[in-house]
């Protein structure tokens, strides 16, 4: 069922080296280490280099931890029993020392760190909009070519089941593009499934659906119910300051349990009533640094006229799925290469089990990843197509895509149906952040004949292949999620089994996920370690 | 969600439809873009950042649309207070050097 390229008449084309797919900062890094290894480089974004994903409108903290032997032991360590004891030691020590030095190339480029009383430049935090303007001058700078609102829609692949480039449309011109690469860095991100959460809605698994089309599998997809605290009807998911918060009843009674830290308490308060939340724990210095801090937390409550540190005001939990989860496309290598020839992956839209286990929340590791993982794949994906000879093209170039894009009986699915549906079973509390088996078999049930109904649908008309795709990617997902979810019977990390609430030793392993129409899990060994689950 | 393009302030550079990663602008030829697809906007502030005049505003309710009046939004310094927050206006340059995050992150 494959098309030939030959479909794609009246597009633009473009030869490259390396392809990159995404221009958050995972992709921004990639396109200047593949630049800069000699490759000629395109960059496409869905939206646009610079403001686009999660970090732009967010900022990040960053792993970036100085290079003292028990500074970083202690880096480290503090997240072994939060990440389920599933993060790789060797992983862990090389993406502390590419953060450490991509955040000091950051400043020789001219990021304005901060300095503390004693002077002392401090670079442990990244400020959303001037660390993506900075990264899109300097991928400019490397001669990368940008193409924004271009949204990638479909890999193509060669006669060898190797990655030979993408396809996708530039939506404000109402053309395609083709580019021919014989390497392809997937960095789209991971999956929100259009909630809102702050700068998400253009994170919709795109990248996840590609790859797979091509036969990449993933890892980690049961860590990927991330909730973020949010005022109740604002986009802005910062959770830092809820650390001064506390939350009470609708009459005002203290919740008792409910944290920042204990986002699961506020959780099942939800389920039973409204949930109110005020930031009466910080004293003015506090106040002071935290407006100076994330300008962006305070912009819904002082355009609400509703001052947080002296009024109730209302909470809610917004998925962020594995955008601050850990789960995406599997890696084999340490050059972030997937199981596809030719084809990488970096920041969210891999896994980052690899050294945050089944749990992140950010955090800062989220972060280094994107940068060091970006920085690998760049670099991995202009060797191999300096190997494989880049005038050596494919002989047969074959379209990957299939759902919405190839011809079926049944008349185009709606998106917007579709993303409802998908949203009904990830968005609850009760489904996602507290799983159940018997309820994740109902939704996988559901998603499952929703997947084939969107399979039999003929391709979608062009205004709407964008929404689409998306709508087909967040289905499939949500089903690498909750048959992951079911597949693991314990509660580690984030994953959180009511009927199986217990950590179990006997499952410290990794879960591959994969397949379109018939979706699969697999075990992978878990890094052999001598001191873990003690208290199992 | 995004509520207003001020004409009055508009100058028609169209960097608002390059920028915002949801598209929800649409340029017009000798005019002011338009608000086109505003259900598909996230709510993410980032186009106010990137006007040069500060001629745009986004409301804080990202799930539905909210009637803002400009005259009261310009009285009360609301137009362009992100840009200048996060020290990208001419006169808030100082304010790009003097994030404080490491005081609250960092273990003291
Ligand atoms: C509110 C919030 C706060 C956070 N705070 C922290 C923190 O303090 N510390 C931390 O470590 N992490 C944090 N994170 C996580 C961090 O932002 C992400 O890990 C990081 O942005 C990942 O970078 P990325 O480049 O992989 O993806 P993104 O930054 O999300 O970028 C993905 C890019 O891919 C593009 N794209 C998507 N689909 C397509 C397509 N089909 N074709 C072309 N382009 C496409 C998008 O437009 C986007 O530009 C936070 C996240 C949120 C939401
Ligand atoms: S960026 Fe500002 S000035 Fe430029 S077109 Fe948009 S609203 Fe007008
Ligand atoms: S707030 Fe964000 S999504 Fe909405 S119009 Fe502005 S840039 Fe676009």
């Amino acid at each position: 069922m494959a098309n030939a390229l030959s479909n794609a008449a009246g597009s633009i084309q473009f030869d490259a080296d390396v392809l990159v797919i995404g221009g958050g900062p995972a992709g921004s890094w990639a396109a200047c280490s593949a630049a800069s290894a000699g490759a000629r480089v395109i960059l496409v974004d869905k939206g646009y280099c610079g403001s686009s994903g999660a970090t732009a409108p967010s900022g990040t903290g960053v792993w970036y931890v100085q290079p003292d032997a028990a500074k970083r032991e202690a880096a480290m360590a503090s997240r072994d029993a939060l990440g389920g004891f599933l993060a790789d030691r060797s992983w862990m020590r090389r993406v502390l020392d590419r953060t450490y030095d991509n955040v000091n190339l950051l400043a020789e480029w001219g990021y304005p760190f901060p300095s503390d009383e004693t002077g002392q430049e401090r670079r442990t935090n990244l400020k959303g909009p001037e660390y993506m303007r900075l990264m899109r001058r300097r991928v400019r700078e490397a001669g990368v070519k940008i193409l924004d609102h271009s949204p990638a829609l479909e890999l193509l692949v060669d006669e060898n089941g190797a990655v030979a480039g993408a396809m996708g449309v530039r939506r404000q011109e109402g053309e395609n593009w083709v580019v021919r690469a014989p390497a392809v860095v997937i960095a789209t991100g991971g999956c929100a499934f259009l909630s809102k959460a702050l700068g998400c809605n253009v994170l919709t698994g795109d990248g996840h659906l590609m790859a797979a089309e091509a036969g990449a599998d993933l890892s980690g997809m049961e860590f990927s119910n991330a909730y973020a605290i949010s005022p109740a009807s604002a986009s802005v998911t910062k959770t830092l300051f809820y650390n001064w918060a506390s939350f009470t009843d609708e009459d005002g009674h203290p919740i008792p349990g409910a944290s920042g830290h204990h986002r699961s308490v506020i959780a099942k308060a939800l389920l039973k009533h409204k949930v109110y939340g005020q930031i009466d724990r910080a004293d003015p210095g506090t106040q002071a640094a935290m407006r100076l801090a994330q300008p962006n937390f305070f912009l819904p409550f002082d355009r609400a006229g509703h001052d947080p540190f002296t009024q109730r005001f209302q909470v809610i939990l917004r998925l962020e799925g594995t955008v601050r989860g850990t789960g995406g496309l599997r890696i084999t290598d340490n050059s972030c290469a997937t199981s596809v020839p030719g084809l990488y992956a970096a920041g969210d839209a891999a896994t980052r089990e690899l050294i945050c286990g089944g749990f992140t929340g950010g955090g800062s590791h989220n972060a280094a990843w994107a940068m060091s993982s970006g920085f690998w794949a760049g670099a991995g994906a202009a060797d191999h197509a300096r190997h494989r000879g880049t005038r050596a093209q494919p002989r047969q170039v074959t379209r990957a895509g299939g759902v919405a894009l190839t011809q079926g009986p049944n008349r185009p699915f709606d998106p917007e149906r579709a993303t409802r549906a998908v949203q009904d079973e990830v968005f609850p509390y009760d489904k996602n952040y507290f799983r159940h088996g018997a309820v994740l078999g109902e939704s996988l049930t559901r998603l499952d004949g929703l997947w084939h109904k969107l399979r039999i649908a003929d391709a979608a008309a062009p205004e709407n292949v964008v929404k689409a795709r998306e709508a087909a990617a967040m289905v499939a997902t949500a089903r690498w999620m909750f048959r992951s979810a079911l597949a693991r019977a314990e509660t580690r990390g984030m994953h959180k089994r009511e009927d199986y609430p217990n950590q179990d030793a006997g499952q410290r392993h990794y879960l591959t996920s994969g397949g379109l129409d018939e979706v699969w899990t697999s075990t992978r060994l878990a890094p052999a370690r001598d001191d873990v689950e003690v208290a199992a | 969600m995004i509520e207003l393009i001020s004409e009055a302030r508009c100058t028609e550079c169209n960097i608002c439809v390059a920028v915002c990663p949801t598209n929800v602008f649409q340029a017009v030829p000798d005019s002011p873009p338009i608000i086109a697809r505003q259900g598909d906007c996230q709510t993410c502030f980032m186009c106010e950042l990137y006007c040069p005049v500060d001629a745009l505003f986004v409301a804080h309710d990202a799930n539905d649309p909210a009637v803002v009046d400009e005259g009261q939004l310009i009285a009360s310094a609301a137009l362009g207070s992100y840009r200048k927050a996060i020290g990208w206006t001419p006169g808030s340059r100082a304010q790009r050097g003097i994030d404080q995050s490491f005081k609250l992150t960092e273990p003291h």
